[in-house]
């Protein structure tokens, strides 16, 4: 039993990796789309809105079986941790644009005319007025969507990517010992996860208005 | 057509809200320095009229001129944009719920616009920072966030903001409705200080006394329409138009 435990303290760093990647590509997703769904552009509003319905209408397993199994039939050659980082981010992005964009229609809209008024574009008002409001509300939901994000990390297991979930189904072949299996890495899940959300807490706290 | 003289002029606006016509031919001039009151019920266009004065709420129908050049112009989107935020750096406006930056102190509510857009250095903006706060009387609560004012306090923060950018025209939207009777005073103090000074301002006010006394000329509107419009004295004590005496007859008996 002892033995396992630098196999599985391994498979927590690929999942945190997983995480982190994950994540900033989420982010990154989340950014545009939200921004394309803002858009004063009636087509890119369109290509926001069916993003996030296709993604959030389809199983996040089938959009990685989808670019792993069938990606190479189209020409899409990655392994299976690039295919896990990108179909996962992906797949994040799509709930991160619903709350990126939540937080920006959020702001009042006094707060839009009073900086027009002043004589600031449309992209002043975002960068100094908008974003900095909306940024601090979107600290929270977006923990939210990183909490699950961790957790749909699990899934890239099914990819034979080698992370917690993966490590867990491959000793209990050799252990016999499904349920400690299993229970050590909901441990260390949940440790990830308790440590990040004291960090999104963190960060809330500091980024509030006095 | 040729170039309007006068330095604010409104002709024939006109603008509906889908099937709901707000504005109905308006036509209007302000000339340098002079204070214009609006008055009128709940619903009969004051805001929107305001508001197209700086192309807020874009007209439907009719011109907005302002110093000679007009500010409704047709344009593409980004000839626009530049042109209306040049003129929109020339006027400036306050809101009856303030609409101050919540995430920045008055000192910066106050700057950010004239470091963002006038390229003045970091000195500068103190200095004008200072010397705004200062006029409004608030000059001792410069590093306060809006969240630490009262509302008379962040009226006047906001009037600052507005002042700072070197208007040449002042709207005000109902500046003190939202105030506790009893921050009205502070806040009108720095209006009156403003017309001691000839800014020329168009204010929309529910409070006839305050229109009385700084306003060279009111204007009642009803309706989409401005019904009548004169000195204060006039408008207040001899209106001509029924619906002008019953508004006024029905607001007297609503400040009782
Ligand atoms: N964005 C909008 N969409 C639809 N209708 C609007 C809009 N803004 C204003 N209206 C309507 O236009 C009319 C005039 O509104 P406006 O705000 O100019 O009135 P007001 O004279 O300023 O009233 P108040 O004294 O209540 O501020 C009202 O009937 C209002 O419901
Ligand atoms: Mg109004």
């Amino acid at each position: 039993m002892l033995k396992v435990y630098p196999f599985f303290l391994e498979a927590a760093w690929i999942t945190i990796l997983l995480a982190v990647l994950t994540a900033v590509l989420g982010l990154i997703c989340g950014a545009l789309g939200a921004a394309a769904r803002l858009s004063r552009f009636a087509f890119l509003r369109f290509l926001g809105a069916a993003y996030v319905s296709v993604i959030r209408g389809t199983p996040a397993l089938i959009q990685l079986f989808i670019l792993y199994f069938g990606g190479p039939q189209i020409g899409i050659q990655l392994d299976a941790f690039e295919a896990g980082v990108i179909g996962l981010g992906v797949n994040a992005g799509a709930y991160m644009t619903e709350t990126i964009r939540g937080a920006i229609i959020s702001i009042d809209k006094g707060q839009r005319e009073a900086s027009r008024t002043l004589g600031l574009s449309q992209w002043q008002t975002m960068y100094k007025v908008i974003l900095p409001q909306s940024a601090r509300l979107m600290v929270r939901p977006l923990g939210v969507n990183i909490n699950a994000l961790i957790k749909a990390t699990a899934l890239v297991a099914a990819i034979s990517v080698v992370e917690l979930t993966y490590t867990a189904q491959r000793y209990i072949g050799s252990t016999y010992k499904p349920f400690e299996m299993f229970l050590l890495a909901g441990v260390l899940y949940m440790i990830i996860i308790y440590v990040t959300g004291r960090g999104v807490a963190w960060l809330d706290r500091k980024v509030q208005i006095t | 057509m040729t170039d309007p003289s006068h330095f604010v002029e409104i002709r024939h606006a006109q603008k509906s809200f889908g099937a709901l016509e707000v504005l109905k031919d308006i036509s209007l001039t302000v000339e340098r320095g002079q204070i214009v009151g609006i008055i009128g019920s709940s619903g009969s266009g004051k805001s929107t009229l305001l508001r197209a004065i700086n192309d807020l709420d874009p007209l439907t129908g009719g011109e907005v001129w302002l110093d000679g050049v007009q500010v409704n112009q047709k344009l593409s989107h980004r000839k626009y944009e530049k042109h209306i935020n040049q003129m929109r750096q020339q006027v400036g406006m306050v809101f009856q719920h303030f609409n101050l930056f919540p995430h920045m102190t008055a000192r910066e509510n106050v700057t950010m616009a004239p470091l963002m857009l006038k390229g003045i250095s970091k000195e500068e903006a103190n200095t004008l920072a200072k010397e705004q706060l200062d006029k409004v009387g608030m000059l001792e609560r410069i590093d306060y966030y809006p969240s630490q004012l009262s509302g008379g306090q962040k009226q006047r923060v906001a009037i600052a903001r507005a002042l700072a950018m070197k208007p040449k025209l002042m709207l005000f939207d109902e500046a003190t409705s939202a105030l506790d009777p009893e921050l009205v005073e502070e806040v009108n103090l720095v209006m009156r200080k403003l017309a001691e000074e000839h800014m020329t301002m168009i204010i929309v006010t529910h409070e006839m006394d305050f229109a009385a006394s700084v306003c060279d000329r009111v204007l009642f509107m009803d309706q989409g329409v401005v019904v009548e419009e004169g000195p204060p004295d006039v408008l207040f004590r001899n209106p001509t138009q029924p619906r002008t005496r019953e508004f006024l007859r029905k607001h007297l008996e609503g400040a009782k």
